[in-house]
C-alpha cells in the first residue's frame, strides 16, 4: 500500500496554517446532522468530544469506565509541556520541536510535530481558561520547571496532579456539551468491533459492562481516542483497564498498526514487591529535577544507603552524562539502570533497583520546598514501600510506561480507513521511538482540541453518507464476530485463569522485547507467544455469564487481543534491525553501548497491515525525511 | 499472614444479598487490600465460583473508581488513603475484615462492591464548569493568580468523585463532593462571574439525584481520601446564597436523576 501522510507543501512554520485554510468546511447549519462517534473520554477523546459538540456536531462519547473523569488520563503526575517561555531561557516553538524530534530519535514526523509544538502555547492558554489550577509563583504567574530530555524550564504543573487536572478539565467542557444536548455520553460500555461499510468506517459495535447488551452504533464519522497498549506487559504503569482491544479490531479492519515495538520503559518507579503484584506504580520523572540516582561502587553491598560513604557512591549517569545528568531522556536512563543492575550493583532484596536520593536537595533547599514539589509522590511512596524518602533514599526501577506505537495516521490524523480518526496515545504520531516527559498530555490534548476539529470537517464536507441500516451485513457480520467471540471465551471452561495467561505473556515480552532485545530472543518469543495463545484458547477458563457485570469476561476479550498484538510487537522488533530510542537491539550499540541508529536502511515508519490469521502481517513504509532537524547520533554526553 | 474476609455479595439491585466469608491465606503485608481481593478472586474462579466484583483502575488513588466500607469506614482505617493504596501491613494476622459497598439512596446497586455513581456527573453537568468554549482563551499569563488562591483552589479540585462522601454521611449528603467543585472553580477570577449560578444549578441537581441534606457532622471529611476541608460546604453555602439573591434568569434545565423521584 502506497502511504500518503498528506503532509503540506511549504515551509513548516506555515504548514499548518495553510492545510487549514485548504480544508473544506461543513455549513454551521449542517454540523448537527452530521453523527460522531468518540470512543475514549481521556485527554484526547474527551477534549475532541467537546470541541465537537461545541461546533454543533451530533456526537456519542464511549468510555469503559462508569464516568468519562476516570480515564487513564488522570494518572498523569509531572506535568506538560509548552512553548511559553515565561522563564526567559530561550525556549521557543522551534526548541520544542527539535528537543522531540531528536528526543524520539529521529523516528517521527517533522511536520506533526512542528504542529504539536505550535499548539502547545494555545493548550496552557484552554486550561488555564477553563479553571486548571496550575503551579504559580507568588507573583501570580504561572509556574514552569524541567524535565527530562530538555534543558530549558518549559513544563508547566498543577502539584503531582497535572494529568488528573487537565483531564477535569476536559471532562467538565464535556459535561458542559452533554448538558447542552450535543453529545451522549455511553458509559461503562466497550467497544468490541469497527463497522466498516464500502470502504468507510461507519460505526462501532459495543457491548454494556453491567446489562451484557450488544449494541451497535452508527455515524458518519469514528474518533479512536483509546489510549496506549503498555498492558500487553501485564505489568506497567497504566490503570488495569488500560487496553489495545479498540485499534486492534481496527487493525483487523484494515487500519495499519504503526511501529508496534516502540514501548517506552519508564527509568523512575517503584521495584516489583511480590508475584501477586497487579501493577507498578510510577514515580514522576519530576523527581529526577532533585533527585540524585547512583548505586554503590561496590557490587552486592547490602550496607543501608546511609551508610554508604560519597565516595563509595557512584552517580553513574553524572558521570556518563555530565551535560543532562540526571535528567537524559528516558530510555537512556532506563538502559543504564538495567545495565547497573544486570553488572549487580542494584540494591534492594531483588537487587533490581537503583537509589533516587534526595538528601543534597533537601540540604541546599529544606524540607518544606521539597514538600511542596513532590510531597504527595513521597507519601505515594512511604505507603506502599512503607519508608520515609525524606530520610531514606527511593528504590527505583524501569517500568512499561507507555506506547509510541499505535494506529497509523496521516498528518490530518486518519487511519488508512477512510473515516477512522486516531488520537492521543492510540496513534503513533508524534513521539518517534521515544517519547520525552510531559509531552502526552500536550499531545492528547492538541489532538482533541485543535487538529481534530478542522480535520474532521474536511471528511465530512468532502464525502457522502448513504443512510446505513443495521440489516446492512457488515453491520451483522461484525456483531456476529463480536458475540461468538464472547461466547467461544465463556465456553471454553478450562483450567487456568486470564491472569496466569496474562501474567505469563507479560513476562516472556518483558524478558524477550523489554529494555534489550536481539534477534534470538525475539524468534523465542514469537514460538512462546504462539504456543501460550494456542494453550490460552483451549484452557482459559472465564466464570460466570455475559449477561452481567463480569469482570473476568471483559479481561478475557482484552487478553486475547494482547496475544495477536504482542506477536506483532515482536515481529516489528525483529524486522527493525537498528537500535532507536526505546528500541534497543544489543546487536546494533555504540562503543559506549549507546542506540546505533541505521538511518540509511530504516529512517521509516513501519506500519503493519493485517493479512488474515494465520498469514504474516504484510510491511508498508512511510519514509521519513528531515529537513528541519538533521539526523545525528543523539548525544547527552 | 492469614485474613478473614467478610464480603457482602449481592448479584444484582432486585437480589437480597447477605455476607459471606472467605478465608485468604499467604497475605503479604506490601499487598494493597485490592490485590488481597484479586488473590481471592483467582481461587474462587478456580473453584468455579464467581469472584467478587468491585471497580478499580488507577490503583495509585487518582482515578476515584475504589471504594468500599473496610469495617465501617469509608476506604478503612488509614486517613488520606483509598482503598487501593491500602496495604495490608495496617491488619493482623487473623483478623477478620468486613468488606461492603457504599449505601447510599442516590447510588443504586450494581452488584457485590459495586454501586452506580453516575449522580456525581449529573451535578457537575448541572453546572460545574467554566463556560469557556475552545479557542476562547485569552493569553495564560494575562490573569495573574495569586499562588494562595491557586493553592486553595488546587486543594479541593483535588476531589476524586469517590463517593466516599456519601458513604460516610449518616445523611447520605453530597455537600463535601459539590463543594469541592464549586470551591475549585469559584475561588478563581476566571470561575467568579457564574458562581452564584453554578451552585444554585449544581445543589438543585444534588437534591434532584436524592441526597441528603448537611447538617455539619464531618463524617464525610474524615472519610475523604484527598483530605478535602470542610470549608468548602461553607463556601458552596456562600455562593448559593449569592446566588440567589443575584438570580435573575431561570437556572439550566435539570437533569433526569439516576434514582426517579427521589
Ligand atoms: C502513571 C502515568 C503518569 C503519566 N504522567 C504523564 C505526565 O506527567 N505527562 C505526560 O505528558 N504524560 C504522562 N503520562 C502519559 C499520559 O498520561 C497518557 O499518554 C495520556 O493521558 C493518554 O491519553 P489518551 O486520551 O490518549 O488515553 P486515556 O486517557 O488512556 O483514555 C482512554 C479512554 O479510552 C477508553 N477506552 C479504551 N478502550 C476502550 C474500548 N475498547 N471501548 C470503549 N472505551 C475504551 C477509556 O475508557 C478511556 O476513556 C503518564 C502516564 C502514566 C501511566
Ligand atoms: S470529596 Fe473526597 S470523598 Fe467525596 S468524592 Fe471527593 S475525594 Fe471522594
Ligand atoms: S483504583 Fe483508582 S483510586 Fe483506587
Amino acid at each position: 500500500m502506497k502511504l500518503d501522510a498528506n503532509i503540506p507543501s511549504g515551509p513548516i512554520e506555515e504548514a499548518w496554517a495553510k492545510a487549514c485554510f485548504d480544508m473544506k468546511l461543513v455549513n454551521p447549519a449542517n454540523k448537527r446532522k452530521h453523527n460522531i462517534i468518540v470512543v475514549g473520554s481521556g485527554l484526547a477523546g474527551g477534549s475532541a468530544a467537546a470541541s465537537l459538540g461545541e461546533l454543533g456536531y451530533n456526537v456519542k462519547c464511549i468510555c469503559f469506565q462508569d464516568t468519562p473523569r476516570r480515564a487513564h488520563s488522570i494518572a498523569a503526575q509531572g506535568g506538560i509541556n509548552a512553548a511559553k517561555n515565561y522563564p526567559n531561557d530561550g525556549e521557543s516553538v522551534f526548541r520544542l520541536f527539535y528537543d522531540t524530534v531528536k528526543g524520539g530519535d529521529f523516528r517521527a514526523r517533522e511536520a506533526n510535530v512542528y504542529r504539536l509544538a505550535q499548539n502547545s502555547t494555545k493548550i496552557i492558554d484552554q486550561c488555564v481558561a477553563q479553571g486548571v489550577p496550575f503551579a504559580r509563583e507568588y507573583g501570580g504567574s504561572l509556574a514552569n520547571r524541567s524535565f527530562g530530555g530538555a534543558q530549558v524550564s518549559r513544563t508547566f504543573y498543577a502539584r503531582g496532579q497535572t494529568g488528573q487536572q487537565l483531564l477535569l478539565g476536559a471532562y467538565q467542557a464535556l459535561e458542559r456539551q452533554i448538558h447542552a444536548g450535543t453529545v451522549t455520553m455511553i458509559a461503562k460500555t466497550e467497544m468490541l468491533d469497527l463497522i466498516v461499510v464500502d470502504g468507510q468506517a461507519r460505526g462501532i459495535v459495543t457491548r454494556h459492562l453491567i446489562t451484557g447488551e450488544y449494541n451497535i452504533h452508527i455515524a458518519d464519522a469514528v474518533i479512536l481516542a483509546t489510549g496506549g497498549y503498555g498492558n500487553v506487559f501485564y505489568l506497567s504503569t497504566n490503570a488495569k483497564g488500560s487496553n489495545t482491544t479498540a485499534i486492534w479490531r481496527a487493525y483487523k479492519r484494515g487500519a495499519l498498526f504503526a511501529n508496534p515495538c516502540f514501548t517506552q520503559i519508564h527509568p523512575t518507579c517503584i521495584p516489583v514487591s511480590g508475584e501477586y503484584q497487579s501493577k507498578l506504580t510510577l514515580m514522576s520523572e519530576s523527581l529526577r529535577n532533585d533527585g540524585r540516582i547512583w548505586v554503590p561502587k561496590k557490587k552486592g553491598d547490602t550496607r543501608p544507603p546511609n551508610q554508604i560513604p560519597e565516595d563509595e557512591r557512584d552517580y553513574y549517569l553524572e558521570r556518563r552524562y555530565p551535560s543532562f545528568g540526571n535528567l537524559v531522556p528516558r530510555d537512556v536512563a532506563s538502559r543504564n539502570a538495567k545495565t547497573m543492575c544486570d553488572e549487580g550493583y542494584g540494591v534492594g532484596k531483588s537487587g533490581l533497583g537503583v537509589y533516587l536520593d534526595f538528601s543534597e536537595a533537601i540540604n541546599r533547599l529544606g524540607e518544606k520546598t521539597i514538600r511542596e514539589r513532590y510531597g504527595n509522590l513521597f507519601d505515594m511512596y512511604q505507603r506502599i514501600t512503607d519508608e520515609d524518602p525524606y530520610k531514606v533514599p527511593m528504590r527505583i526501577f524501569p517500568a512499561v510506561h507507555y506506547t509510541m506505537g499505535g494506529l497509523w495516521v496521516d498528518y490530518g490524523l486518519q487511519s488508512t480507513i477512510p473515516g477512522l480518526f486516531v488520537l492521543g496515545e492510540a496513534n503513533f504520531s508524534d513521539h518517534g521511538a521515544n517519547r520525552l516527559g510531559a509531552s502526552a498530555l500536550m499531545q492528547g490534548l492538541s489532538d482533541g482540541y485543535f487538529i481534530i476539529p478542522n480535520t474532521i470537517g474536511h471528511y465530512l464536507a468532502t464525502h457522502k453518507f448513504a443512510k446505513v441500516e443495521n440489516s446492512n451485513p457488515a453491520v451483522q457480520e461484525a456483531l456476529t464476530t463480536v458475540k461468538s467471540k464472547i461466547d467461544t471465551l465463556l465456553s471454553i471452561k478450562g483450567k487456568r485463569t486470564v491472569d496466569s495467561f496474562h501474567r505469563e505473556l507479560g513476562k516472556i515480552l518483558w524478558d524477550y522485547c523489554g529494555m534489550a532485545r536481539t534477534a534470538e530472543g525475539l524468534q523465542l518469543a514469537i514460538g512462546k507467544i504462539r504456543a501460550l495463545r494456542e494453550e490460552y484458547w483451549k484452557n482459559v477458563t472465564v466464570p460466570g455469564t455475559g449477561d452481567d457485570l463480569n469482570e473476568s469476561l471483559e479481561k478475557a476479550g482484552r487478553v486475547a487481543d494482547f496475544f495477536e498484538l504482542a506477536e506483532l510487537i515482536c515481529i516489528d522488533a525483529l524486522d527493525r534491525n537498528e537500535s532507536c530510542g526505546g528500541h534497543f537491539r544489543e546487536e546494533y550499540q555504540t562503543p559506549e553501548g549507546e542506540a546505533q541508529r541505521d538511518d540509511e536502511h530504516y529512517s521509516y515508519v513501519a506500519a503493519w497491515g493485517y493479512t488474515g490469521p494465520n498469514s504474516a502481517p504484510e510491511l508498508n513504509k512511510e519514509p521519513l525525511e528531515f529537513q528541519y532537524v538533521h539526523p545525528s547520533q543523539r548525544s547527552y554526553k | 499472614m492469614k485474613v478473614t474476609l467478610k464480603i457482602w455479595r449481592q448479584k444484582n439491585s432486585s437480589d437480597k444479598g447477605q455476607f459471606v466469608k472467605y478465608r485468604v491465606d499467604d497475605v503479604d503485608g506490601e499487598m494493597s487490600i485490592l490485590e488481597c481481593l484479586d488473590v481471592l478472586n483467582e481461587s474462587l474462579i478456580l473453584r468455579g465460583e464467581v469472584p467478587v466484583a468491585f471497580e478499580h483502575d488507577c490503583r495509585e488513588g487518582i482515578c476515584g473508581s475504589c471504594g468500599f466500607v473496610i469495617n465501617g469506614v469509608a476506604h478503612g482505617p488509614e486517613r488520606g488513603t483509598t482503598a487501593c493504596q491500602l496495604t495490608m501491613r495496617h491488619f493482623k494476622d487473623g483478623d477478620e475484615i468486613t468488606l461492603e459497598p457504599w449505601r447510599a439512596k442516590a447510588f443504586p446497586m450494581v452488584k457485590d462492591l459495586v454501586v452506580n455513581r453516575r449522580a456525581l456527573d449529573h451535578i457537575i453537568e448541572a453546572g460545574g464548569y467554566i463556560s469557556v468554549g475552545t479557542g476562547q482563551a485569552p493569553e495564560a499569563n494575562g490573569l495573574p493568580i495569586g499562588k494562595e488562591i491557586a493553592d486553595q483552589s488546587m486543594d479541593a479540585a483535588a476531589c476524586i468523585g469517590c463517593g466516599a462522601c456519601v458513604a460516610a454521611c449518616p445523611n447520605a449528603a453530597a455537600a463535601l463532593f459539590t463543594g469541592a467543585k464549586i470551591t475549585h472553580l469559584g475561588v478563581l477570577p476566571q470561575g467568579e462571574t457564574e458562581k452564584g449560578r453554578r451552585a444554585l444549578a449544581m445543589v438543585a441537581q444534588m437534591n434532584a439525584e436524592g441526597f441528603g441534606n448537611c447538617t455539619n457532622i464531618g463524617e464525610c471529611t474524615a472519610a475523604c481520601p484527598k483530605e478535602i476541608p470542610l470549608d468548602v460546604i461553607a463556601k458552596m453555602n456562600r455562593d448559593y446564597l449569592c446566588g440567589s439573591i443575584k438570580q435573575r434568569e431561570d437556572l439550566p434545565t435539570p437533569v433526569a436523576p439516576v434514582v426517579q423521584g427521589a
